[in-house]
């Protein structure tokens, strides 16, 4: 205690350093004023008060608490925060009596505790630290908190009366609770908090220090349970609340029912029940949650019924069993809600910290000084200060950036800014580009760097005056200081060898070995590029592409053609020396598609013939891209190669591979090794290519095992994009691989690029995922990077933020545009900071958390056994709402399940990351699939794995034929079909139909052209043609959504009860899938047992 | 006298044999003390318009061992049906086919006429002539062009079903297929990276999977032709294409920067060339022709690097040990050619710029492949255009002068053995029992392999005598030797020429008289040059001369008369009369002097010497020089400074150069325009009648000739000044008068002090 009490706790917590020595002080004074108390008291509060409260606590506690001094930290600030919200709260606490705050306290103290300092009352104080450690402490700070407040309450409470009262307040404030409870008395809620505290603190207490013994504390516990009731009224409060509520109601008979509440919703309920009192605890901090009700997310919630909180549970849990499938979060409505609520506005960037509407919802952006969400969007606009709260909640901390997005036409593209011979301006010490957050200063000669405060001179040619509000009067003239995202003409200084670059080049290399040639591929491809080489990416409005192309075939030896306009026929030129590639010419290769027209069309109608004998089955891979590359260099440019590849490389040459797929070794230590590449030449080889700026596309049209994990080594640390046709056939696959060909020639794209994210002091960026390559730990470097590329950083504190200035992040790409101009593309974002956890979770994203644990967990299957890698999820996810639960909850029921409102999805979307083919392969998925989709998912966007994890499943025939609209769409659970109806299911990847067994004849008809249902061919690719208002809304509708995503999505239809129905349902991912997979109901289940243990 | 020059010159016209001596010394040690070994110049492919070939095979000696060839010489006992050998004693059977011989019916072999014969032999395949080039196109555009032009000329004149073949290098080395209709379509290599047979085999797909069932049955030509198809055509298959491809043909694509030399892979175009045909057509007649513009600048066999700054080495920086990539590049192509000769096919290097291209490097290529080796300035020049033209010249018959994998193989008679060949042939390693153990120029062996000959070429051969004193030869008996010639014809016929020649033995003691006059000087000069030539390839200059100078010295002591200590009583027959004098010219050859020539120049004088005729060669030691004059008809002049008059127009005839030098009055008078006016139509006679000449030895000659014309103090006069004995030089010049001669400005000694010299040391008997 003493310990606990001494200053140099306090120190640490910056913000409730004033208050605390007052704290303090009236700690002791209390603890000391009642001698009795002391003992008991000490033996609670020491543990559980000193621990949270600050650092010296856990030096006396040292041993079990080490964990907690930071989660204590964390507290503090969301406390503050919550605080803020509810001012008014405070006065509401004040009145109350000393005896009530105290009592309210505990249950508000995550809000109160900021306050608590300021009041003088070391009992508020203590709590609200308390509630922030673990499950554990916090109850042992509650206990800590009554018994303080038994002890000190009366002293301390009135004295201190006001400064306590805020903190009351805030308890009042989480009080809301009640307000939610609403029919709860004031006075009564309090004591409950207080009796609940009691109870659970006791156990708690003791078992807080050994964590694992929850039962021995019991025994403990229940002895001094016994006191401390009969010191308080709680005692009554207790009973009081109960009766209120039929969730406390329920809780007084001893937990059983919560218990059962529990069992409801988890397998183990058993352990729970044992210590009884432990679980009331949980209910209690359950309850917290809503008791922060104040949050206006909560409020909905609440009543809404889709809280897990008291409400749905009491009614469920023992009889059904099972959780009502309505009654959990649903990914449809949030969706649909935020639509609703935010789709109608643009969203005005100029505000910090705003949480933008989610990725679903359509809607336009107003650049005022932060960047689009679309070019980046964080897991939290709201920072915790400290990297101890950041622990804490486990909350990673990730900004996904899509540097290069495309922008709906009705917003603006990033300005351009040239800046002449002298360059963008930046702070000489970090570098950073000029920004809107820059501070100008002395009149505007100087200006102060946002990101580390250097103070620099402002070139001659840059000064202006200043406006009477400090800023620049040019403001608004300028982009770069007034808004979130531009771009610079990059001089010289900032090309590779100071040289102008040249115009990029595409390069065609096409396998041309037997399967090729069967399966009518190169015939296919070349009668394309012909036409397709109209439509090169070019820039603004230029009148034609910059970018030369060349040509290369292959299968043991490479082709390469002179297509030189002079020629009146192309020149192939063999290369057999695949050990040692090189490229057999320059003048000729490269050429521009419009001079030398002639001479490649020519050359495209005779590649097919050439080789159309062809008996050459083996293929080389790493020459080939080892050949464009040395092509590019030649040339003296940055480029794209575009490889259309069949099979595995096994003629020998370097990278060549070996068939080494082996389902034995799935769930095994060794599975990590499918996504590892075989050798080390690929990645060598990639790093030259990043050198040389050579992005490298692979298109694939394996027949069997190509080993995608060991191909796409390349593409992925180019930046590049793999395309995968398995099994391809013109006649099924034309469309889709012609369609993604022709989008990824013509996207437009960015070469030899640089991206470095620039942060504020305070965080830094630790670590990048995405398609790319690093060669330090700041820089990622991209041979060429695309529209559709995203990056997702992740950023960790390296010292504590200010809540004022905030985070700042500016991420600068420097590129070759597809014309061959360098630029500079600058995106700001600013970030709120936050003390107060809630704050944090309040302005979490969840569709961005997902994109980036996902990202996470497929990278680290590189190296762990996936079955860690899973549990580390599910463990990471479980503490981040557990401390949401303890920290920011209003005390409820353990048997609750409480989630924060921005994150009720995280439990039903990581279930689909968990059950995504990656992590968890059916018996029919290849290990190439899973390599893909590994593959895919490392660069996708936040909409894109927002939809590749919860694919959108819309009925067709359920709303009205003249609706214009999409139709809302239904949760993707096989419940939720009806046979009666048709029903399409996109993932970005996969589109299909389904069609239920009963549906009317008539819309058969109409869009399937057949007259009943078992006339309908399974595995359909394409809907007839007809002419009647559905068919044409189908066709139509599926149209829309294909041009919404990167890849084109072969459509399939399905028959309900028809053997294809299996991959369809592989697809409802809120059901238990085929392979295991666990249904959203169980795996919440799960999430609420693995919770539960961490709080307890 | 006279009757040994006639049996000379019969012997040579008939044989294209010329021994140094035509008595042979009958021991070993007296003919050591000869100073000159014995030793002969043979011209294998002598055109002989008188002598069609037989058609039947020869008729060889049953030992394994010996093998010769039925012969005049051999002893045949017609009754029995047997033949002697000569050379090993063996006694024979006539095949089947003589049973009808008999003293008035013998075959062509057995008159003595016909000591050398040619045989033509029917069995196996006939392959066509293959011609395969590898253009350099790092060239200038005209440059580039002319070549094209020359190159199609030289498809017109192949037969139709001559296969060629294209590679084209520069940065890169582009084996070009010529099948293919519409793309044409070519196979490239690194220019930087060596490549074995195998690999060249596996890049270019030639590895054909292992037919065992096939490969037992005879050749089938067809199939043959469809490995190689793709690379190798005939004529009249691919005449378009190949039309085509040589039209578009384009410079050297890769940028070459300013201070730079082209990058040129002439070393892995090579390699490539001689390992497609190693693969395709091992031992069948090929020529592989280098046409390159510049020296090798990259990989394997790389002369020079591609730094403008740094020059090719000179003789000065290989004295010095400073010609960083020699060593390597000489190691490669001498590779190469050991491979090309074991193949029996051929390399020409044609190699035209104004600097040098690594002709010391490549030489290899051509020495030991009997290739051609042609040095110009521009393939744009007409001596380019018509030395590459006489190639593809024909003889009487309308057959090329050309023949390839030709192996000469030698027997001696137990007297003799052979030591050695020089020229443009390599070692077959065949040992046996004619086999000495002291090598002189290629020996230890009694066969060589000669990838390309032409009715020119000319080998020295040398020989050495074993008979002890102790066993002396009989009086009268005579010593034989069998040369046997097998070769591809240009008409693709297999054929084998077999030449046997004998003589007498001597005793040098009794008959030195005889010896002497039995001399052949020229041959021996020539010889003796070979063998100098050889040496300098090998060792220091100063070396070479210092040994010449010690031959020369030794011979005159041995067969001069003279008194002791007095050089004035110093006299030498007529045989040896001329003897000294070749030497004192080849000593100041660039065959032996670098000075004043590049290592290029030196390889491609050395390359020619070693296999020209003993009348070529002989003009290359001592060339000739004609007078014109209105006193007379042209006459032939001392090579001497002495001959340069005001009113003569001198033709000289250095076999590499053809100067023509109108003297100090004539070149005034062709500038007053004389040769114009009717009434002096003489002069404009006189003027023509050296160009006509000229045009004489240049249709005649390969490679052609430098043609300079040029007067008194032009500068291209130097030609002359520097080849005549410099008999008035700044130093002697006043004593003879003005009326006579040009000085010359040198300090090399004149023949007059040569001769001095050599008479002192000749009669001093402290040597």
């Amino acid at each position: 205690m003493n310990v606990n009490q001494s200053a140099p706790p306090v120190p640490p917590f910056g913000q409730p350093q004033p208050i605390y020595p007052g704290y303090h002080q009236s700690n002791y004074s209390g603890q000391p004023g009642s001698a009795a108390p002391p003992a008991s008291y000490g033996a609670y509060n020491g543990p559980v008060p000193g621990y949270q409260q600050t650092p010296p606590l856990g030096v006396s506690r040292a041993p079990p608490s080490s964990g907690a001094p930071p989660s204590s930290t964390a507290q503090a600030p969301c406390g503050q925060a919550a605080y803020g919200q509810f001012g008014q709260g405070d006065i509401q606490n004040g009145p109350s009596s000393s005896t009530v705050p105290m009592q309210r306290l505990p249950g508000s103290q995550p809000f109160g505790s900021p306050l608590a300092p300021a009041v003088s009352q070391p009992a508020a104080v203590l709590q609200p630290y308390g509630p922030p450690p673990t499950s554990a402490q916090v109850t042992a700070q509650l206990a800590g908190m009554q018994i303080s407040g038994a002890m000190a309450p009366a002293p301390p409470p009135s004295g201190l009366g006001y400064g306590p009262p805020t903190s009351m307040a805030s308890a009042s404030g989480s009080f809301p609770n009640s307000g939610l409870y609403g029919s709860y008395p004031q006075g009564q809620a309090p004591p409950v908090s207080q009796a609940q505290g009691h109870p659970g603190i006791q156990p708690p207490q003791r078992s807080a220090p050994p964590l694992a013994s929850s039962f021995t504390p019991p025994t403990s516990g229940g002895p001094r349970m016994p006191s401390m009731t009969g010191s308080l009224p709680p005692g009554q409060g207790f009973g009081g609340p109960p009766m209120n509520q039929p969730n406390h109601v329920s809780s007084p008979p001893q937990a059983l029912p919560p218990g059962t509440q529990m069992t409801g919703l988890q397998g183990p309920p058993p352990p729970m029940h044992s210590p009884q009192q432990p679980g009331y605890q949980l209910q209690q901090n359950g309850s917290f949650g809503p008791g922060r009700g104040p949050q206006p997310n909560y409020g909905s919630p609440y009543p809404g019924a889709p809280t897990f909180s008291s409400q749905p549970g009491p009614p469920q849990p023992l009889p059904p069993k099972r959780l009502d499938p309505d009654a959990i979060p649903s990914p449809i409505q949030v969706i649909e809600d935020d639509r609703n609520n935010r789709g109608s506005e643009p969203f005005v960037t100029g505000v910090r910290g705003q949480v933008p509407p989610l990725v679903t919802t359509n809607f336009l952006v107003k650049d005022q000084g932060n960047a689009s969400p679309r070019y980046i969007r964080c897991t939290s606009y709201n920072i915790p200060c400290t990297s101890d709260m950041a622990k804490q909640a486990q909350v990673p901390l990730a900004a996904v950036i899509k540097p290069l997005a495309m922008l709906p036409p009705e917003e603006a593209s990033p300005y351009v800014v040239d800046h002449g011979e002298s360059g963008p301006l930046r702070c000489n010490r970090c570098k950073a580009y000029m920004c809107p957050f820059m501070q100008f200063i002395e009149g505007g000669r100087r200006f102060q760097c946002c990101f580390c405060s250097c103070i620099n001179d402002v070139p001659p040619q840059y000064f202006q005056h200043l406006d009477h509000t400090g800023r620049r009067v040019d403001a608004h003239d300028r982009p770069e200081l007034s808004l979130g995202s531009y771009e610079f003409l990059a001089t010289v200084d900032y090309c590779k060898n100071n040289k102008f670059p040249s115009p990029p080049a595409f390069i065609f290399m096409i396998d041309v070995s037997y399967n090729a040639i069967r399966t009518g591929l190169v015939r296919l491809l070349c009668e394309e590029l012909k036409s397709l080489l109209d439509y090169l990416p070019r820039e603004g409005g230029a009148e034609e592409s910059a970018i030369n192309v060349g040509f290369v075939t292959y299968n043991k030896v490479l082709h390469f053609y002179n297509v030189k306009s002079s020629l009146a026929q192309p020149q192939m030129m063999v290369v057999s020396d695949v050990a040692d590639m090189f490229v057999p010419l320059l003048d000729g290769f490269l050429v521009n598609v419009n001079e030398s027209r002639a001479v490649i069309t020519s050359l495209l109608d005779q590649i097919p013939e050439i080789f159309a004998d062809t008996r050459e089955t083996e293929t080389v891979f790493a020459p080939v891209i080892q050949a464009g590359m040395e092509a590019l260099k030649a040339a003296e440019c940055a480029g794209k190669l575009f490889v259309f590849h069949t099979s595995l490389p096994i003629a020998e040459a370097p990278g060549k591979l070996k068939n080494r797929d082996d389902r034995k070794l799935i769930n095994t230590d060794k599975e990590k090794t499918l996504f590892q590449p075989q050798t080390s030449v690929y990645q060598t080889l990639a790093k030259e290519c990043v050198a040389q700026g050579c992005c490298v596309d692979l298109f694939l049209f394996p027949n069997q095992y190509v080993d995608v994990a060991t191909l796409s080594v390349v593409p992925q640390l180019t930046g590049g994009s793999i395309y995968k046709y398995a099994c391809f056939q013109v006649e099924n696959d034309q469309e889709r691989f012609l369609s993604d060909l022709r989008r990824d020639v013509q996207k437009v794209v960015g070469f030899d690029a640089v991206m470095r994210v620039r942060t504020s002091t305070g965080i830094r960026a630790v670590d990048f995922f995405g398609a790319f390559y690093m060669s330090n730990t700041t820089d990622v470097e991209l041979a060429g990077l695309d529209a559709n590329k995203t990056v997702t950083v992740e950023f960790k504190h390296d010292d504590r933020l200010n809540e004022e200035s905030g985070a700042l992040l500016q991420c600068a790409l420097l590129y070759t545009s597809c014309a061959g101009q360098r630029r500079l593309r600058i995106h700001n974002l600013a970030l709120n900071c936050c003390t107060q956890l809630a704050d944090l979770y309040r302005n979490c994203e969840t569709d961005t958390l997902i994109n980036y644990m996902a990202k996470f967990a497929y990278r680290g299957i590189l190296n762990s056994p996936v079955k860690t890698v899973r549990d580390t999820l599910i463990t990471q996810c479980a503490q981040i709402l557990a401390c949401y639960r303890k920290n920011c909850a209003s005390p409820s029921s353990a048997g609750q399940l409480i989630l924060p409102e921005c994150m009720k999805l995280l439990p039903v979307y990581l279930n689909c990351v968990l059950k995504s083919d990656v992590l968890h392969p059916g018996a029919e998925v290849t290990t190439d699939d899973r390599a893909y989709a590994r593959q895919l998912v490392t660069s996708m966007d936040v909409a894109e794995t927002n939809v590749f994890f919860y694919p959108r499943l819309l009925p067709l025939t359920k709303s009205p034929i003249e609706s214009t609209t999409e139709p809302p769409a239904v949760r993707a659970s096989e419940e939720r079909l009806s046979n009666g109806d048709i029903y399409l299911l996109e993932n970005g990847l996969n589109l299909f139909v389904w069609v239920g067994a009963s549906v009317q004849q008539g819309v058969v008809q109409s869009l399937f052209n057949v007259a009943s249902f078992s006339q309908i061919t399974s595995g359909l690719s394409v809907l007839p043609v007809l002419d009647n208002p559905l068919s044409k809304k189908v066709r139509g509708l599926i149209d829309s959504l294909r041009a919404q995503r990167s890849r084109y999505m072969k459509l399939i239809v399905v028959k309900q009860e028809d053997k294809m129905e299996m991959m369809f349902k592989n697809f409802l991912v809120e059901d238990n899938s085929l392979s295991g997979g666990e249904s959203y109901v169980d795996f919440l289940c799960h999430m609420h047992k693995e919770i539960r243990q961490l709080l307890s | 006298m006279t009757t040994y020059l006639e049996f000379i010159q019969q012997n040579e016209e008939r044989d294209g044999v010329r021994f140094s001596w035509n008595l042979w010394p009958s021991s070993r040690l007296e003919a050591t003390r000869m100073v000159v070994p014995l030793a002969c110049l043979l011209t294998p492919l002598k055109e002989r318009p008188d002598l069609p070939p037989v058609q039947y095979e020869p008729v060889v000696c049953s030992r394994p061992t010996c093998k010769a060839v039925l012969n005049p010489l051999c002893q045949v006992d017609y009754q029995a049906k047997l033949w002697a050998c000569n050379f090993c004693f063996q006694r024979n059977q006539f095949p089947p086919a003589y049973a009808g011989i008999s003293e008035v019916n013998q075959p062509a072999e057995l008159m003595a006429q016909f000591s050398t014969i040619e045989y033509v032999v029917q069995r196996g395949p006939q392959l066509p002539l293959i011609f395969l080039y590898v253009v350099d196109t790092c060239l200038e555009d005209d440059d580039l062009q002319a070549l094209q032009e020359s190159l199609q000329m030289s498809l017109s004149l192949l037969p139709p079903e001559t296969l060629v073949g294209l590679i084209t290098f520069g940065r890169m080395v582009q084996v070009h297929e010529l099948s293919c209709e519409g793309i044409s379509k070519s196979y490239v290599f690194r220019g930087t990276k060596d490549l074995t047979a195998k690999q060249i085999q596996d890049m270019l797909g030639l590895s054909k999977p292992a037919m065992p069932t096939q490969q037992t049955r005879p050749v089938q030509p067809q199939e043959q032709a469809f490995v190689s198809s793709r690379f190798l055509q005939p004529i009249h298959k691919i005449d378009m294409t190949f039309t085509d491809l040589l039209g578009e043909l384009q410079r050297d694509p890769w940028p070459v920067t300013q201070g730079k030399r082209p990058l040129r892979s002439t070393g892995v175009a090579l390699s490539i060339a001689v390992g497609l045909l190693e693969v395709t057509f091992p031992n069948t007649g090929a020529r592989i022709m280098l046409f390159t513009g510049g020296p090798p600048t990259q990989g394997p066999g790389m002369v020079v690097g591609d730094e403008l700054k740094v020059p090719i080495r000179s003789w000065h920086d290989i004295e010095k040990d400073n010609a960083r990539f020699m060593k390597k590049a000489m190691k490669h192509y001498e590779m190469l050619a050991n491979r090309t000769a074991a193949n029996g096919h051929c390399i020409d290097i044609y190699a035209c710029a104004l600097d040098q291209t690594g002709l010391l490097e490549m030489k290899c290529c051509t020495n030991l492949t009997g290739g051609h080796m042609v040095m110009g300035d521009s393939f744009n020049t007409s001596l380019f255009k018509q030395t590459f033209q006489r190639i593809f010249s024909k003889d009487f018959n309308g057959d090329f002068r050309m023949a390839f994998g030709a192996t000469l193989e030698v027997k001696t008679s137990r007297e003799l053995k052979v030591a050695g060949a020089i020229g443009p042939c390599v070692s077959l390693n065949a040992k046996g029992s004619c086999v000495s153990e002291n090598e002189i120029g290629v020996g230890g062996t009694s066969q060589w392999k000669i990838c390309s000959l032409d009715p020119t070429s000319t080998l020295g051969i040398y020989f050495e005598v074993i008979n002890q004193p102790s066993a002396p030869i009989p009086q009268g008996s005579r010593g034989a030797i069998q040369f046997v010639t097998q070769y591809q014809h240009s008409s693709t016929q297999k054929r084998i020429r077999v030449t046997t020649i004998a003589r007498n033995w001597a005793d040098v003691q009794s008959q030195l008289q005889l010896i002497e006059a039995a001399f052949d000087q020229e041959a021996a000069a020539v010889l003796m040059a070979r063998l100098g030539v050889f040496r300098a390839e090998s060792e220091e200059g100063p070396d070479v001369l210092r040994w010449l100078d010690r031959q020369l010295i030794r011979l005159c002591q041995k067969f001069g008369q003279y008194n002791k200590e007095d050089p004035t009583s110093f006299r030498l027959s007529d045989a040896f009369s001329l003897y000294p004098q070749f030497m004192f010219h080849l000593r100041r050859s660039p065959f032996l002097q670098v000075f004043n020539n590049s290592p290029d120049e030196s390889s491609y004088y050395r390359h020619h010497f070693a296999r020209q005729d003993l009348t070529q060669s002989l003009i290359m030691i001592q060339p000739i020089l004609y007078s014109y004059s209105f006193h007379g008809p042209p006459e032939p002049v001392l090579l001497d400074s002495s001959s340069i008059l005001a009113d003569r127009i001198l033709l000289m005839d250095t076999f590499f150069q053809i100067v023509i030098y109108l003297g100090e009055t004539i070149a005034q008078w062709q500038k007053a325009g004389y040769q114009d006016m009717p009434e002096y139509e003489n002069f404009k006679h006189l003027l023509q009648a050296p160009l006509d000449d000229a045009q004489e030895i240049l249709q005649a000659r390969f490679p052609m000739p430098r043609y300079v014309h040029t007067e008194h103090g032009g500068s291209q006069a130097r030609f002359l000044l520097s080849k005549v004995n410099p008999s008035q030089t700044h130093n002697n010049l006043y004593p003879w008068g003005q009326e006579t001669g040009a000085p010359i400005l040198t300090d090399d000694v004149s023949l007059q002090v040569f001769m001095d010299h050599l008479k002192k040391l000749a009669v001093s008997s402290a040597c």
